[in-house]
């Protein structure tokens, strides 16, 4: 591996390793707490996160489809609580809640959350006197920010460290198919022509087949820790079945059986033959279950099923700034480590001879 | 080495993410602060994996070096 891939691989890693804990997550609407609205009075706390309350132009404000009324504040509590006050008619024109809260700082943020709303009449259209009219200094949230979003939180920053790991087995996966092709283009032809290729050119790539499996293996094998983690603090299940995540253990299990069927065979040639028969089919199957089967199934990863595009992926530009480095710092890392293997395992199979 | 790796490793996991996640209940601790102990967890579980195959690696390299100074 060139010098340069190394040096960029370290930039990009470093890179993507602070970015993806530096950077604040953009303000966002928790919770208001209440269960119910009544027409009159409404008294409650709304809960935001990363916001900045303490604004002199605080504003809060309850929508009912696209009619709003504006709150009294009553008390800032701290940057993310505010207790207020909302004054509702008797008829509101749609039972589409929502609470919505601006400041110039943090734009528009908002919670959507079902609210009993028995006690209205819900006529389309209707005009109430108290609605108002919103102005708002600044809608959006300008600042550099992940995006928010109820439930994952945090966690989005996982994007950088969870998503790469497929990327990096998807590349030595791939490494490890194209050396299996030049194993069955070599071996086996006994006519004149291809007497000067030796048996060893065809065991080296035998053997960086069997080298990238191996550490695109590490690969499965931390995306799976991983994701099962997220899982668990996101769709509350350490392992739940999704297509994706059923794909990836089959995935792991075929390569476990390429290893096992590599290192059954004494017979130098059959082995090398045998390995290379079973790694291809194992990458045939690896595409057919992580990228075409999930497409058919419904399931809980984001951008998926539906319409197959790279941009279904639900990614702004602030999280692509830092996952596209993160991919690349991944795929390098894991060519760099599959490079050294390879040195030693060469320099193995040298000795035994 | 790598034993003394892997205790090393179980200890300050047990310390810094185990012991604490126990006494305050495991979704009462990782949902804290936005959820990004999550973050943390995955971050260190990387880090080790790739650690770990580093010192595989360097095994391997010792062992080649101990035959090449027998022979």
């Amino acid at each position: 591996m060139k010098t340069w891939l190394k040096v960029l691989a370290v930039i990009f890693l470093v890179y993507a390793v602070v970015a993806s804990l530096m950077f604040p997550l953009a303000p966002g609407g928790l919770t208001v707490d209440i269960e119910k609205i009544t027409p009159g009075e409404n008294n409650f706390t709304f809960t935001g996160y990363n916001t900045h309350f303490k604004n002199d132009s605080l504003q809060v404000f309850v929508a009912s489809g696209n009619t709003y009324f504006c709150c009294t504040v009553l008390e800032v509590i701290d940057d993310s609580r505010v207790r207020v006050s909302a004054a509702l008619p008797d008829t509101l024109p749609s039972n589409d809640i929502g609470f919505y809260a601006n400041t110039p700082v943090d734009g528009t943020v908002y919670v959507q959350k079902p609210i009993g709303s028995k006690e209205f009449t819900f006529i389309e259209g209707a005009k109430p006197m108290s609605a108002c009219e919103v102005k708002v200094a600044n809608d959006e949230h300008r600042e550099f920010g992940y995006p928010f979003q109820i439930i994952i939180f945090e966690t989005i920053r996982n994007l950088m460290w969870h998503v790469p790991m497929w990327f990096t087995m998807f590349v030595l996966m791939g490494i490890s198919f194209a050396q299996s092709i030049r194993v069955l283009a070599k071996s086996g032809r006994e006519d004149s022509l291809d007497a000067s290729i030796s048996f060893k050119t065809i065991a080296m790539f035998d053997l960086k087949a069997a080298t990238a499996a191996n550490t695109g293996l590490l690969f499965c094998v931390l995306g799976l820790i991983t994701g099962s983690i997220w899982a668990r603090f996101t769709w509350g299940d350490w392992w739940t079945n999704d297509p994706q995540l059923n794909g990836a253990m089959v995935v792991f299990l075929m390569y476990m059986a390429y290893f096992i069927l590599r290192n059954s065979v004494n017979d130098e040639e059959k082995r090398t033959r045998l390995a290379a028969i079973f790694n291809i089919f194992a990458f045939i199957l690896m595409v057919v279950l992580l990228m075409v089967m999930p497409r058919f199934a419904e399931g809980l990863h984001p951008g998926k099923s539906g319409n197959p595009a790279f941009s279904s992926y639900d990614l702004d530009s602030s999280l692509r700034m830092v996952f596209y480095p993160a991919v690349i710092g991944y795929i390098l890392l894991g060519w760099w480590l599959y490079s050294i293997h390879l040195r030693i395992k060469k320099l193995e199979w040298r000795d035994e001879k | 080495m790598k034993n003394n790796f892997l205790k090393i490793a179980l200890i300050v996991i047990s310390l810094v993410i185990i012991s604490p996640a126990k006494a305050a209940g495991l979704e009462e601790y990782f949902f804290a602060s936005g959820k990004i102990r999550v973050v943390i967890a995955v971050a260190a579980i990387v880090l080790l994996g790739l650690i770990t195959y580093v010192i595989m690696l360097d095994r391997k390299v010792s062992k080649l070096e101990k035959r090449n100074k027998e022979s």
